[in-house]
């Protein structure tokens, strides 16, 4: 058996495609469940206890479901109750959905170990409902759970190869049809592999950086 | 509703995902400790090959790793049913996590504990397995359960490779009773009761372990 990773090689566009679609979908979902996610810290956090505790079932409710049946509730269940959503947007969907349930849990707990002074400073400043979120309590709370936001981007991009399974053009969808069109599967899948690593590992340096840069704007805040 | 005959079928599927992600629980746990003594050990050429293997696994989504198992060994001339490829490639991949897990745990050991170990002429694996395995394997558990959970929440990707597991069999349902919610949302029904019951059985775990060390 020869392995001819020259075919590989051969059929870079497509290996490339893949990556960038993977990257895309991951980063954009990233984005907006941080959105989302900040915003269910309202009912996560609330003086009323019911709330918060409906809140917390709905979020620890979320993170029990496996991405593929998610995947296979959005494309394949909602139509039966007339939301008819086409792939890409259904990949956007469940990956924002899926994330969201993480993030919010992230961001409560950093929210939580912030110090309560420093709240009660920012109220003696007169800061305020939506600027008191964004102006004092959001940058410190995303400085604190950086490292953990990274951790589940790479969660993320891990769970977007199920992805490939609803047909959507992703670096694992690629790996997959470059394999079965030339069968070399072990150099297709190998070279998925050693791309996923990279892009974990390039994900993974980027949050060591910025913990050490977070660092020093704390201690030059000090 | 889902009637009593899909009921039965779905749980048949929840069955293989319960057995094959059992498999893999029970084979990727000393699978994980043997990369971790790699990582931590002596010799220089098993440490780097170890360090790749688990950086490399646990950077590789479990879909693509299922299918570089199930189509790409065959390459080399080793024929594998779906089955035994599902279960060997999820060992290796929760044994690279668990290796994580592992090696924290003993990075973390008390060196103190080791030199006096050594003090009493114990020899290395001697000293390991008398002194250290015995402790560190309570600190290891909770985040061992941990990627249990993991583990279980990952396996929809043996379906990939025809393995019919509870989220395959979900879907099958849902295309021949024209129903797709109410089978989908008895496979994340059934989901959680597998979690929670995991989950439980840990903290009672855990709790029986706390109550010994405190007596």
């Amino acid at each position: 058996m020869t392995l001819r990773f020259e075919i590989v090689l051969k059929e870079w566009p497509q290996f490339a495609i893949g990556l960038g679609n993977t990257v895309w979908l991951c980063g954009v979902s990233m984005l907006l469940s941080l959105v989302l996610g900040a915003l269910f810290l309202a009912p996560l956090t609330a003086h009323s206890r019911n709330v918060r505790r409906v809140a917390q079932t709905f979020v620890d409710a979320g993170r029990c479901v496996p991405f593929l049946l998610l995947t296979y509730f959005v494309y394949f269940a909602l139509p039966a109750v007339g939301i008819i959503l086409d792939k890409w947007t259904a990949a956007l969907a469940t990956l924002v959905l899926y994330n969201t349930a993480y993030m919010a849990e992230i961001l409560r707990a950093g929210w939580v170990s912030l110090p309560p002074g420093q709240i009660q400073a920012g109220r003696a400043f007169g800061f305020r409902g939506f600027r008191l979120l964004r102006r004092i309590i959001l940058p410190q709370v995303l400085i604190a759970v950086g490292p953990v936001i990274g951790n589940q981007l790479i969660q993320l991009i891990k769970d977007s190869a199920f992805l490939s399974i609803i047909t959507i053009p992703e670096l694992t969808y690629a790996a997959n049809s470059v394999q079965s069109y030339y069968f070399v599967p072990f150099e297709s899948f190998i070279a998925a592999t050693l791309l996923y690593w990279m892009l974990c590992s390039g994900i993974e340096w980027v949050v060591r950086r910025s913990e050490r840069w977070a660092s020093f704007v704390r201690r030059s805040h000090a | 509703m889902l009637e009593l005959a899909a009921l039965f079928d779905l749980l048949e599927g929840a069955g293989i995902t319960v057995g094959v992600c059992s498999a893999a629980i029970v084979a990727g746990i000393p699978l994980g400790l043997a990369i971790a003594a790699g990582r931590t050990g002596r010799n220089p050429v098993l440490r780097a090959i170890c360090t790749v293997y688990a950086s490399l696994v646990r950077a590789t989504p479990v879909v693509t790793f299922v299918m570089l198992i199930y189509f790409g060994i065959p390459a080399f001339g080793l024929e594998m049913s779906p089955l035994p490829a599902a279960v060997i490639a999820l060992t290796l991949n929760t044994g690279a996590f668990n290796s994580e897990i592992w090696r924290a745990a003993i990075v973390d050991f008390s060196r103190g504990q080791l030199e006096a170990a050594t003090a009493f002429g114990m020899t290395r694996r001697t000293a390991f397995w008398r002194i250290m395995f015995p402790q560190i394997w309570r600190t290891a558990l909770p985040p061992l359960v941990n990627e249990m959970t993991l583990l279980i929440k990952a396996s929809p990707a043996i379906a990939i490779i025809g393995v019919v597991e509870l989220t395959r069999k979900a879907r099958q349902i849902a295309e021949y009773t024209y129903e797709p919610l109410p089978a989908f949302g008895s496979a994340l029904l059934i989901y959680g009761v597998v979690l929670a019951v995991l989950i439980v059985a840990a903290r009672w775990v855990e709790g029986r372990l706390a109550e010994r060390r405190v007596t």
